[in-house]
Order: C-alpha cells, then sequence, then structure tokens
C-alpha cells in the first residue's frame, strides 16, 4: 500500500463502490418511466445507467440511496425501498487492499 | 579555527538553511523565531540562494503552503514559535501523516496564556504525537549541525517523516556562541539533491494527495506511521555516525556526561544540559558521584538506549520544561514508562522547571543532586516556584 494516503493509480475512485453506504434502494417501475432523464441529472452518484437514450437499472453498486431520484421523477415511478427488505447475498465488495 | 564562526542559535539555523539551499521556504514571523527567518530572507535577497520564499498571511498557512510545496517534490523547510506551532497544529498533523520531508527549525517558547514570549517546552511537547520526530539542542553548533542532519534523515526512503530541530528561545537563540562550521561544498554534497518517488507535478505519472481516507484505510495509515519513527530510530544511528565524518561529531539519540561512575543522575533536554554540565564539574571536584544524561532525539523516543545507559544508578531526576496538567511531566512520563520493565530501577523524581522563561541556575540544579544523594526529593517537584 502506498505510504501517506496517497493515490497513485488515477481514476481508481472506480473502485471504491460507495453504494455499501445505502440504506435505501430506489425501485424504479421501468414500464411506468417516460425517460425524460431529470433522475440522471440530478443524481450526484452518477449511479442513474443510460442505454441508447433509455434510462436501465440504477447502478447499485454506487447508489447511496439518498433518493433525489424518487423526489424528482415527475411520474413518480422509483420507489425507496428499505435495504433490509432485500436478500443481502450479494454484497458489494471493494476493491482489496 | 578559521571555520568558527560567533553565531546565535537563530543565525546558526539561517545559516545551516543558506547551505542547504532548499527549493521551497515558507514562514511566518514569531518571537523568538523571527531571528531565523529575518537572516534567511536576507540570504534570498541577496541571491546566496535561490530559494522560493513564500510570505504567507499565518503559520496556518506556511505549514499549507510547506505541504504543497514538499507534496510537488520540492526540498522544504520553515521555522516558528509557540503560538505560531499551535496555529499549524491541524497541518503539522498533515505533514506527517502525508509522509512528507519538511524539516522545521523550532525556537521553543512557552504557549499562552498568559501570554509570555519566553523558554519552555510546552510548544513542542504539545506536538509530541503528531508524528514528527523532534531533536532538542544544547547548543548553537547542535542547532547548525541537527539542522543539516534533519534534512537528510526526514527524506530517507524508509522514513520520509517531518523533522523539528528545537532549540531554546532567547536563552540559545539570542546568546551567541563560537560555531564550527562545515564547508558549504560538503554540506550540499552530504544533503544531495532531493528526489522525491511521487511528485505532483511529475504528469507523467498523476498521483492524489490527501484523498479521504475511512475505517477501510486510515488504520493502515497510521500504523505505516508508527513503522516509520521505529524505522527512524534503527537507521538514525548510522546516519550519525556517517554524519560525523562531515561534521566531526558523533550526535547520538542521547548524549552522558560523566555517567559511567555516577551513582545520581540529570535527565535533561536542551539549554539546561549545558548548566548541568558545569555544575556536575564543580561537584565532581567534590567527590560527588553525579551525571547527566541529556536526551537529544524525544521522538522516536530512545527508551532502551536511556535504560541500558542508566540502569545500575541509584536516582535519577527528570528535569522537564513543560508540565502536563493532569499527569506526570512528558520527559518524566517517558523515562518512568522506559523503566517499567526493569527489576533494579533507579528511584526517579520529577522536577518541573523554567516555565515561561523562570530562572535555572547552577544553585538550582545542585539543590536537585543534593537532594537526590541526601533522599530528600519528592517524588514530584516544582524548581524554582513560589509555592
Amino acid at each position: 500500500m502506498p505510504i501517506g494516503g496517497i493515490i497513485i493509480e488515477p481514476g481508481n475512485s472506480k473502485n471504491y463502490k460507495t453504494g455499501s453506504w445505502r440504506t435505501f434502494r430506489p425501485i424504479t417501475d421501468l414500464k411506468r418511466c417516460i425517460h425524460c432523464m431529470q433522475c440522471w441529472v440530478i443524481c450526484p452518484d452518477d449511479a442513474i445507467a443510460v442505454k441508447n437514450n433509455k434510462r436501465i437499472e440504477t447502478d447499485l453498486d454506487f447508489c447511496k440511496g439518498c433518493g433525489l431520484c424518487a423526489e424528482i421523477c415527475p411520474v413518480k415511478c422509483i420507489e425507496m425501498k428499505k435495504e433490509s427488505e432485500f436478500n443481502c447475498n450479494k454484497k458489494i465488495k471493494n476493491k482489496k487492499m | 579555527m578559521k571555520n568558527m564562526k560567533p553565531l546565535t542559535g537563530t543565525e546558526a539555523a539561517s545559516y545551516a538553511m543558506k547551505q542547504i539551499n532548499p527549493d521551497v521556504v515558507a514562514a511566518y514571523p514569531i518571537t523568538p523565531q523571527s531571528d531565523i527567518m529575518h537572516g534567511f530572507s536576507q540570504y534570498v535577497a541577496d541571491g546566496k540562494v535561490d530559494t522560493d520564499l513564500i510570505r504567507v498571511e499565518s503559520e496556518h498557512s506556511a505549514m499549507s503552503a510547506c505541504v504543497g510545496a514538499s507534496a510537488a517534490g520540492a526540498r522544504v523547510m520553515t521555522a516558528s514559535s509557540s503560538q505560531g506551532i499551535a496555529l499549524m497544529h491541524e497541518i503539522i498533523y498533515i505533514a506527517s501523516s502525508t509522509r512528507l520531508p519538511i524539516v522545521m527549525n523550532v525556537v521553543n517558547r512557552a504557549l499562552s496564556g498568559p501570554i509570555n514570549i519566553h523558554c519552555d517546552h510546552s510548544d513542542t511537547m504539545a506536538e509530541r504525537d503528531s508524528g514528527w520526530i523532534q531533536m532538542y539542542c544544547e547548543t548553537a553548533q547542535e542547532v547548525y549541525d541537527l539542522t543539516i542532519l534533519a534534512v537528510k534523515l526526514s527524506e530517507h526512503k524508509d522514513i520520509l517523516l517531518p523533522v523539528m530541530v528545537c532549540q531554546d528561545g532567547f536563552i540559545t537563540s539570542h546568546g551567541v556562541e563560537p560555531v564550527k562550521l562545515i564547508n558549504e561544498k560538503k554540506v550540499k554534497k552530504y544533503v544531495a539533491n532531493y528526489k522525491p518517488k511521487h511528485s505532483l507535478l511529475n504528469i507523467k505519472k498523476p498521483i492524489t494527495v490527501g484523498p479521504i481516507d475511512f475505517y477501510d484505510f486510515y488504520f493502515e495509515h497510521k500504523r505505516q506511521q508508527v513503522d516509520a519513527m521505529q524505522k527512524a530510530k534503527s537507521i538514525y544511528p548510522k546516519m550519525a555516525k556517517e554524519f560525523s565524518k562531515v561534521c566531526g561529531k558523533n550526535y547520538r539519540y542521547i548524549e552522558p556526561y560523566k555517567t559511567k561512575d555516577a551513582d545520581h543522575v540529570i535527565i535533561t533536554m536542551s539549554s539546561t544540559a549545558g548548566t548541568t554540565k558545569e555544575v556536575i564539574d564543580v561537584l565532581r571536584k567534590k567527590g560527588k558521584k553525579v551525571g547527566l544524561l541529556k536526551i537529544r532525539m524525544f521522538r522516536p523516543f530512545p527508551n532502551k538506549e536511556i535504560v541500558k545507559e542508566l540502569k545500575n544508578k541509584k536516582t535519577i531526576a527528570v528535569l522537564d520544561r513543560a508540565a502536563s496538567f493532569g499527569a506526570e511531566a512528558p520527559l518524566y512520563s517517558e523515562i518512568r514508562s522506559s523503566f517499567y520493565e526493569e527489576k533494579n530501577k533507579p528511584e526517579i523524581f520529577s522536577y518541573v522547571f523554567g516555565l515561561g522563561g523562570r530562572e535555572i541556575n547552577p544553585g538550582m540544579i545542585e539543590r536537585v543532586y543534593s537532594e537526590l544523594i541526601s533522599g530528600k526529593a519528592k517524588k514530584e517537584n516544582y524548581l524554582g516556584v513560589r509555592e
């Protein structure tokens, strides 16, 4: 491990998966989603994934569960559910030291 | 004698800085340190060095500028005292934890309050757990030599820790002494060029300095600091020996004075060691078996070496120029802890003295020895105070 807390590998924040901090998980009903992209704009963690101009599932590796997407959604198709309701088998693992 | 020059402690520090010619110096004036920067800024103005001298609006900014410059890969030095160090406190920890080899000349001065400009060690004792190496100098000669050594020590690839080189405010800093100077070419050859492993200015290998460091990595970084201090302890004797070829004197962690056959020993740091040597010479003529152990390096603390030197003594008086309110005085506490594992340990007494520049004279030190010899010393004593 480099000394002094310096980071010698540029761009490695991608390896720091902040999804483990989450206590609420956004569940998006993509059938009702109108793909207005307001959630994509407001998400502070860049966790709203987009493919072919369509919003797809939230990237749970980085979503901290702040709920801003659910708040701004004009059709209210995002619901914040307690993380404890989900099976926690698939734990998020951070990069090893 | 042609290499001898009459210098004050502060002049000795700035002259060493001139010969080292650091890349960056950032400092803010404060009594009694100001003379160091006064002298050094004259060298800058006269073109004797090519240092970038950054004038800042506070010590907090001074140390911040030092941290930035050091992270950029520069050889960096600064100087301060008392309140200045207190204001730097936040960044002092950042310098050591970021592992930046900054060298700071400290002129020890009592911390406020009440406000005081004279000598005691409360300012640097407050930084004893900051992760800086701390050296305490008895004379201007030591200040000069150890400032040069400190540069090499801090930049050693297995150490990379900042160093404080401390001298006593006014007593050492403003008193003139003969100082034996090293030829400038020799100094430059000894300190050589600083080649950092990582540098913010190396755009081919971009790095991040000072990122957030939570529960998943912070502890390991602190453990690395502990290791670095231990390495400093094991590497220092070899470095001091090497440096003795340059300066002519081997600066050990500790300096014993007539301890070999002594029964009663005083342990102290900085200029008071000089006064104690005078008293020892007088008492020795009267047949008293007394000695001194001067502690030169306080961090890392040379506990094993101290015990090895003094385990067969009858009594030890530890003279602290700082108090720790609600606990034992700092040096006394370290010494007592060092002897904990020993079966036959000397009796150890604490003497707090000289706070806020209160006089410490040969008569007072003689009284300490006579209390040790007669067995009249109390466990904790305050030398020279009105009770």
